[in-house]
């Protein structure tokens, strides 16, 4: 084995990541306390420097990029069905979701959008829906953990692993898939899928009945997380800030619901919104909420995909997921941007092809956790500084988005 | 409003020849304009109520190619409320020394804070009047911006090795 080498200087920290505040320019009784990057409560290497006065937060600098992989510059000399593994571990808690805008892109390149097969679509909904699941449930299982509870982390990485038994046996990998492909799909579902994955949604209705006594009415829940991290709908919008948090501002905005991609528009459900009930629209509560409401949906959208694929789309013998998997891909010279509703919020992929290589001259990555990040030095100001873990939280962070 | 009724709108606002060039083949249109006007124009489709894009969705600087004198920045934008949506793209001219700069549009849209910071810091592209043009993903002290398609890697990093060795030596010595 090579030995690692580093050569060790005691300014390398202060030369890398400087602070933004320097102790001498403190005012009595401030103090600037470090958070991360090896912290449970960020979620991930990320490293807040905090600027308090006493408890009180007066300001948050997130320091970024501990988990930087360059996925702009890789995706620049592969092709692009090889781009997508790397799509995969942005987000490593909704890789479907990623994949299948991405694919959906390239294929809107290719214009072969409208020739997809239906039950294709279908599938690729259902396990994306299945994937917004898993991935919701950490963030509610997680949150729980930050605000002091233990027991529903367990419980929702019970019901998480379901789900990820459904999808290792629908593509071989319990979360980084490499499923959706660009056409088509890895393979068709394995046979019994159907059946295994409704009586999946029969076991969680209760759950989520559960889960809403345990942590949602909860009162030590809700004195945490009400009017903590009151977040204006016009400032969200002026930050980017999408996905359940903006949705938690009380604005019913889904790009399920606004674009329609894929099967969205055939399919019946409702975009849960923040109202407010425990204490302020748009505080920490509300975006937990719509979670919890957005798992109600989610099983809506799979129980009507698993009756297509059983009743219109039914298994067939001679049916290839893969027959409109191009050979070699080469789109003509253009600019797009695809986006689409993960978890987490828009995600969206600018991409550049010149018309002649078959590897995308620039990707660029917009990420909903990197937007929805930017804004936490507005929503904690004012806030004591253990509630700054539940603002954290509640903003459902992946650092491999953020970082990407 | 249609991608061609926005271009229309704003040439009746700024005058015909502040829209450069045009993309309707592009997902979504794009139009091109000079980095003088970019703000006049950014600041027309926020301000106006037929417009009204309130939504910065993405911010990507692209690098043109080591034979050509051109990076460009692009800007997509969004609009809630009519559901349109618009890519503005602005070409500049890579100077002799020093980085390449564009007015910032931080303060029509925060979106563009961090964006800009990404894009100054893989790209190199100094956005003018920006208030806080750090570095954001990477290390204060890196050297370069690696997004550039002539962008080369320094060889350490904090006496790290930051190359990937390729050499078969090196491939038999972390076998061993």
């Amino acid at each position: 084995m090579k030995e690692i080498q580093y050569k060790y200087h005691p300014d390398h920290l202060k030369n890398s990541e400087p602070n933004k505040y320097q102790e001498r320019d403190l005012l009595p009784g401030q103090m600037i306390i470090n958070i991360g990057p090896q912290h449970p409560s960020t979620h991930g290497v990320l490293r807040l420097e905090v600027l308090t006065d006493g408890e009180v937060v007066l300001d948050v600098v997130p320091h970024l990029g501990y988990l930087h992989r360059c996925f702009e510059k890789h995706a620049e000399s592969l092709t692009y069905p090889q781009v997508i593994p790397y799509v995969d571990r942005m987000d490593y808690l909704a890789a479907m979701n990623s994949e299948h805008v991405y694919a959906m892109g390239v294929e809107r390149m290719l214009g072969i959008t409208e020739q997809i097969p239906k039950r294709v679509e279908y599938i690729r909904v259902l396990v994306a829906e299945l994937n917004r699941l898993a991935s919701h449930f950490v963030a509610l299982g997680t949150y729980a953990l930050d605000i002091g509870a233990f027991t529903p982390f367990l419980w929702m990485m019970r019901d998480r692993e379901h789900i990820l038994r459904l999808l290792e046996w629908t593509s071989g990998a319990r979360m980084l898939y490499n499923y959706i492909w660009i056409g088509g799909l890895y393979y068709d579902l394995p046979v019994g899928f159907e059946e295994r994955c409704a009586e999946f949604v029969t076991y969680l209705k209760p759950k989520l009945i559960e889960l809403n006594q345990l942590v949602m009415d909860n009162k030590i829940f809700v004195e945490r997380t009400a009017n903590i991290g009151v977040l204006d709908p016009d400032l969200a919008i002026n930050y980017g800030v999408s996905g359940p948090m903006l949705r938690g501002s009380g604005l019913a905005y889904d790009l399920r619901k606004v674009d329609g991609y894929a099967v969205y528009s055939e399919i019946d459900f409702d975009i849960p919104v923040g109202q407010g009930l425990m204490g302020t629209v748009g505080d920490c509560w509300d975006r937990t909420y719509v979670r919890v409401q957005e798992c109600q949906e989610s099983l809506k959208i799979i129980a009507q995909c698993l009756e297509k694929l059983t009743m219109d789309y039914k298994r067939d013998r001679d049916f290839d997921p893969r027959a409109l998997v191009p050979k070699k891909i080469r789109p003509k010279a253009q600019d797009i941007y695809v986006r689409a509703e993960n978890p987490k919020g828009e995600l969206g992929f600018f991409m550049r092809s010149d018309g002649k290589s078959d590897k995308p001259s620039r990707v660029k990555a917009r990420s909903a956790c990197f937007s929805n990040l930017s804004i936490i030095h507005e929503i904690s100001k004012g806030a004591l500084l253990a509630d700054l873990v539940a603002i954290i939280g509640s903003i459902d962070l992946v650092l491999g988005e953020v970082d990407r | 409003m249609t991608f061609d009724s926005i271009v229309s709108f704003i040439q009746q606002e700024l005058g015909t020849e502040i829209v450069l060039d045009q993309k309707v083949d592009h997902h979504p249109g794009t139009i091109y304009v000079s980095a003088e006007n970019l703000v006049a124009v950014c600041d027309l489709l926020w301000r106006s109520e037929a417009t009204y894009f309130d939504f910065l969705s993405c911010i990507s600087g692209i690098d043109h190619g080591t034979d050509s004198n051109y990076f460009e920045v692009n800007y997509q934008l969004n609009s809630l409320p009519h559901g349109h949506q618009l890519a503005i793209s602005v070409l500049l001219e890579k100077p002799s020394e020093g980085l390449p700069t564009i007015p910032t549009v931080s303060y029509i849209w925060k979106t563009a804070l961090w964006h800009e910071r990404e894009t100054y810091d893989l790209m190199g592209i100094n956005f003018l009047g920006h208030p806080d043009m750090r570095r954001i993903l990477l290390p204060a002290d890196w050297k370069g911006h690696p997004l550039r398609k002539d962008a080369i890697n320094p060889e350490y990093y904090h006496g790290i090795k930051v190359a990937y060795d390729r050499s078969e030596e090196a491939a038999k010595s972390w076998e061993g």
